[in-house]
């Protein structure tokens, strides 16, 4: 498989978030610091990665019929993995992500990589699918985190960029959020209808 | 002799019988018809009233402009639209709040919420009062305290020793009905109605003075730049609400404060009336101004804000789709009975 076309797909052409409109709940819920951008952010990539290749390893054992059932007993067993190392060696971030982390479980990301993806191609692909898609949401989510911690609260990790008066304190409120999110995705599709153009 | 070899058909799309209305012509007359609230506005708050104003103007303008030349858009500033955003988003804001916080409103109002939808028209919902909603999350502190204009003025720069006034609304406000009674005599006795209709109260610039509103409304609905029906079905359900209804006093007096008070006036003639977030027919627009009354009296009830012309009227902008959808007229021709059939068709 070529790992450049996955890598340009996984952070551009299909970016989980902008472009496939998966996992929206929780990019719009965390992303209000960068601390927290960055702890969603791998905690999904290793997430999707290694369901990736478990799903499909075990692909060709598992009916048809009950195959989103096997898919979300994967998933479930590494998100609990993943939980409990955060909550045992970073308290603060497994904190301040709250229930968002037992939540990757329905994350609608790595279920659509496993159904679309994962169940259909080799282990060597679906590994590199994981790392990449992975990629592109943990990409989303920094932007969204620089963009609303440095403009909505005035700090980017913590250090204070704008003195305390001015930053826009809508942004870091859930309709921020919503702001924020629809005005990258716009930017995005015009960046890629401006691209299509090009060709 | 006629020159049939040079001559050319001509055949576009109807409209072919053209009025002298222009984009232009309709925003110089909405700008017109608030030149006497702002002229208040400076008596009443001093001239920082009017630099606010200048600053919101100009604000709205460089982004409507900037974010035209960036997309490479014909730029359109000259229609006039974005100085009508940008006074009234000075309108609805209090006189000394910083410079820097208007223009992050113009920002917001211009580039979000209607440019980034496409420009003039396509707007979902009126850009100044968007403005006015991001700032008032944002800024709440400074988004609600009033200069009081009985004492002093507002500097023109900076804000140090401003006496701060709390609006009519705010005495109207609260959960205990006692409690109410009591602000509302203290009202009566700050502010007489004759102070609220001529708007020697505190409150955002452009909002005080019923007066001065009025005689700008009733030039809109001279010129037929606006239709009566969103802001006489606005403004009287709210007064046949508070009425019917009123948490303290008497119903007359009550509902003359609650009338008085407020954006109700700026909203009801010069927001609810944006041709682009209001109903094309005039049913619907009876059916808006009804919704945005109705939405204005259970927040000044119920909300946590004083004030619930802003929300109510941005609701309302919302069910705009809606009540155009339902309101559209039958067909000339179309029986009735037909009309499904039509429909389906």
């Amino acid at each position: 498989m070529n790992f450049g076309k996955q890598l340009k797909e996984g952070l551009l052409t299909q970016n989980p978030v902008l472009v496939q409109m998966l996992g929206l709940c929780s990019t719009m819920a965390i992303t209000t610091s960068i601390a927290n951008g960055i702890g969603m952010g791998v905690s999904v990539i290793i997430i999707l990665t290694a369901s990736n290749v478990v799903i499909s390893a075990i692909r060709k054992v598992v009916p048809d019929k009950i195959r989103i059932a096997m898919f979300i007993v994967v998933i479930a067993g590494f998100v609990t993995c993943v939980d409990l190392l955060l909550q045992a060696f970073v308290p603060s971030i497994a904190a301040s992500l709250g229930v968002f982390i037992p939540l990757i479980v329905v994350n609608c990301i790595i279920l659509g990589r496993a159904e679309a993806f994962s169940y259909k191609n080799g282990i060597g692909a679906s590994f590199f699918d994981g790392i990449c898609q992975g990629l592109g949401y943990t990409f989303v989510l920094l932007a969204m985190c620089v963009i609303r911690e440095l403009l909505g609260a005035g700090t980017l990790a913590g250090f204070r960029i704008i003195p305390e008066q001015y930053p826009i304190g809508v942004l870091t409120l859930p309709v921020g959020g919503f702001l924020v999110l629809g005005c990258l995705i716009a930017a995005m599709q015009w960046a890629l209808s401006k691209s299509k153009e090009g060709k | 002799m006629t020159d049939y070899k040079n001559l050319k058909l001509i055949a576009t799309s109807s409209p072919h019988i053209r009025g002298s209305e222009r984009t232009q012509t309709i925003m110089r007359d909405v700008i017109i018809a608030m030149v006497p609230a702002l002229a208040y506005a400076i008596l009443n708050f001093g001239i920082r009233a009017l630099a606010m104003t200048v600053v919101s103007v100009a604000g709205c303008m460089f982004f409507e402009w900037g974010y035209q030349k960036l997309m490479k858009k014909p730029v359109r500033i000259m229609d006039l639209s974005c100085v009508v955003t940008g006074m009234l988003l000075a309108f609805v804001c209090p006189v000394q709040i910083p410079y820097w916080m208007i223009l992050i409103g113009d920002f917001f109002a211009i580039v979000v919420v209607k440019q980034l939808f496409g420009g003039i028209g396509k707007n979902f919902v009126n850009p100044a009062l968007a403005g006015r909603a991001i700032l008032l999350a944002s800024y709440a502190g400074a988004m609600t305290s009033w200069v009081d204009p009985a004492i002093n003025k507002a500097n023109l720069i900076g804000n140090v020793d401003i006496v701060t006034a709390a609006t009519p609304l705010s005495y109207m406000k609260g959960t205990d009905p006692a409690a109410i009674a009591e602000s509302f005599t203290s009202l009566k006795e700050t502010y007489s109605v004759t102070n609220m209709f001529l708007g020697q109260i505190g409150g955002s610039m452009g909002e005080v003075s019923v007066l001065m509103l009025l005689l700008g409304g009733v030039y809109l609905i001279w010129r037929k730049v606006i239709n009566w029906q969103t802001p006489v079905a606005y403004i009287a359900t709210v007064a046949v609400l508070t009425f019917l209804f009123p948490r303290a006093g008497t119903g007359v007096e009550w509902m003359l404060y609650s009338i008085f008070g407020g954006g109700l006036m700026l909203g009801a003639f010069f927001m609810a009336t944006d041709y682009a977030t209001s109903p094309v027919t005039k049913k619907g627009q009876l059916i808006f101004g009804i919704g945005c009354g109705v939405f204005t009296v259970l927040i000044r009830y119920f909300g946590s804000y004083n004030e619930g012309v802003c929300y109510s009227i941005m609701v309302m902008n919302l069910f705009v789709a809606l009540i155009d959808k339902n309101t559209k007229p039958t067909r000339f021709g179309v029986v009735k009975s037909d009309k499904k059939e039509g429909a389906a068709k």
